[in-house]
């Protein structure tokens, strides 16, 4: 049988002087699930993102994908392993084309990205599969506009065409939908929808509507350690949760916290 | 259906695009060959290489800050290495051509600019500037101390010789066309890099790099290689102009002169093709004709201003100002 567990952290541990950020984390991603990461804000979800894809190092503790130990590869390796992230703030290449902003991360494959003495047409070619992709999240009429002008509705779309383009295998979206009005969440939702067919997901998010609606888990984690996992239901009727959420007198957190109110009376 | 009918359309449009401005950009390079090729009959032909040397160092270092991100504050010891080496070796040995000492220069220059990257391209931003700075400031030191160099005196009488042996190139015509096919030649090659696949990743890298990271990019490769292009191309401008000159001086190793190759490519246009050959043009202009006239000793605090009017008021530079000018004014 084959591992059941596509990403799987063991103890991970990430400490800045004196003060630990992510403590004890024992994450287990199963194949072709949207795994949700749930928390205050400051509980670490954003530093997990950044231990899986080594933009940070680990303190202690493993990460493992498909059973193979990669706490040890860097950035890049990890990409090209098939984990491909997202940010926070919308990352795009914003002085170029969407279409341009595609190919970047198509000519990964190619192997002539050090050909410098090479035509710019000879990378033509790569064209229709970009045009495919940017049709897929809707966004072929913009091919040529220079991506800095773009809504950020659909500067967040392309990125998540640029991510595909990678064919990643784990897909991790740091809040997708964040700074959208509620007609671009839907379609950020459906796009992730579509996109996660064939593939796993771990995302972070804050609107909890977007969580209950597409994952199949979840993950909370307070104060860098996890507090509880499970599916929606079992999560949302955890006390420890709802005291997490709601306890926090952080003006922050307010919005969150009626967030779930709402989906909690809305699951009732 | 509808849609991949559209998709093609765009598409057709984009490519279409794509060569109108190719041949946009041919009939710029046609219209400045051949204003070059007929300058030396209405300039000094000395003057013009000047110019063409220092347009090819900002040509070079724009590789780097322009299109890379990269603000190198140690261009002057690839310039300086340049031309040292290729003066040591014309005047001590005479059984070597021109273009033997110019092409040993060039890779003096490329050696040096790899161990230039490789120690300080983990660096960014101000740290980098300051570890090409420090490293500039080192092979300063060793130029002063050195006796090849003739250090405060300068290496003289440095001799062009003949190109392939056959070029007699103490005629200044000979050498303005040998000096301007040089440029042409590195010109275009920095044209074709910065439009390549090559290109189009250093273009990622300076706009979002931790997204060019993530998309499987090792960034730190990509800045070696075009701090290495740069480093080649600034020597090769340095050799270049001690065959010109016939002279190697400390001038071009002091950090005066990787200052004045930022001010060039700041004037003229950071991060666009002509910009620095038309910021080096008018950079060495205003030194020549201030030094002419009763300010000769205001060259700095005028070049200190003309920089800070730049900066603060014409952040494109010239030409950077020209294309916006036009794209906002002509479609």
């Amino acid at each position: 049988m084959s591992e059941p567990y596509v990403l799987e952290t063991r103890n991970l541990i990430k400490e800045f002087k004196g003060f630990v950020a992510v403590n004890d984390v024992n994450l287990k991603i199963r194949q072709g699930d949207i795994h949700a990461l749930i928390g205050p804000n400051g509980a670490g979800k954003t530093t997990v993102f950044n231990l899986l894809t080594k933009f940070l190092i680990p303190t202690r503790g493993q990460i493992l994908y498909k059973g193979e130990d990669i706490t040890s590869l860097k950035s890049p390796a990890i990409a090209r392993k098939g984990i491909i992230r997202s940010f926070q703030i919308s990352a795009v290449f914003p002085h170029m084309t969407a279409l341009e902003n595609i190919r970047v991360a198509l000519q990964t494959a190619e192997g002539t990205s050090f050909s410098f003495w090479k035509s710019g047409t000879s990378l033509n070619k790569l064209n229709e599969r970009s045009m495919e992709l940017l049709e897929s999240v809707g966004l072929a009429e913009y091919a040529n506009t220079i991506t800095v002008e773009l809504a950020y509705g659909r500067k967040r779309a392309l990125e998540l065409a640029t991510t595909l383009a990678m064919e990643p295998e784990l897909l991790l979206l740091d809040e997708p939908t964040q700074g959208m009005g509620s007609e671009d969440v839907d379609r950020v939702v459906e796009l992730v929808r579509k996109a996660a067919q064939g593939r796993t997901v771990l995302m972070v998010e804050h609107n909890l509507s977007v969580v209950s609606k597409l994952c199949d888990r979840i993950t909370v984690l307070a104060q860098g350690a996890v507090l509880t996992e499970g599916d929606y239901q079992t999560v949302s009727a955890d006390p420890q949760v709802r005291e997490v959420y709601m306890g926090s007198d952080g003006s922050g957190e307010r919005g969150v916290a009626s967030a779930e109110d709402d989906n909690l009376e809305a699951a009732q | 259906m509808n849609n991949s009918v559209n998709s093609t359309d765009i598409h057709k449009v984009i490519v279409a695009q794509q060569k109108a401005q190719d041949r946009k950009k041919m009939m710029v390079n046609g219209v400045l060959l051949l204003l070059l090729l007929a300058a030396p009959f209405a300039f000094y032909p000395v003057f013009l290489m000047k110019i063409l040397c220092f347009a090819l160092f900002a040509v070079a270092f724009n590789l780097l800050f322009g299109f890379t991100g990269l603000l190198s504050f140690g261009h002057a010891a690839f310039l300086a290495t340049g031309g040292y080496t290729t003066g040591y070796l014309l005047s001590n040995y005479s059984g070597l051509t021109t273009e033997m000492g110019i092409i040993a220069g060039t890779l003096a220059a490329t050696v040096m600019g790899t161990a230039f990257a490789l120690l300080s391209i983990r660096r960014q931003g101000i740290y980098f500037a300051m570890v090409t700075l420090a490293l500039a400031q080192l092979v300063f030191f060793f130029y002063v101390q050195s006796d090849f160099t003739g250090g405060e005196d300068g290496m003289h009488g440095i001799p062009r010789g003949k190109l392939l042996g056959v070029l007699d190139l103490e005629d200044n015509m000979n050498m303005y066309y040998f000096v301007l096919a040089v440029f042409i030649g590195c010109y275009l090659l920095v044209q074709r890099i910065v439009s390549s696949p090559y290109g189009q990743v250093l273009k990622a890298i300076k706009q979002n790099e931790p997204r060019a990271v993530s998309l499987g990019y090792n960034v730190d490769r990509y800045k070696i290689l075009a701090f290495v292009i740069s480093a080649a191309l600034a020597g090769l401008a340095g050799s270049m102009k001690s065959v010109v000159f016939q002279l190697a001086s400390l001038n071009d190793a002091h950090w005066h002169m990787s200052g004045e190759v930022i001010l060039m490519t700041l004037v003229g246009g950071m991060g666009t093709l002509l910009g620095p050959v038309v910021g080096a043009t008018f950079v060495v202009n205003v030194e020549y004709q201030l030094a002419q006239g009763p300010l000769r000793d205001w060259v700095d605090p005028i070049l200190g201003g003309i920089f800070v009017l730049t900066v603060l008021a014409f952040r494109s530079g010239i030409v950077g100002e020209i294309q916006k000018f036009m794209k906002k004014n002509l479609g």
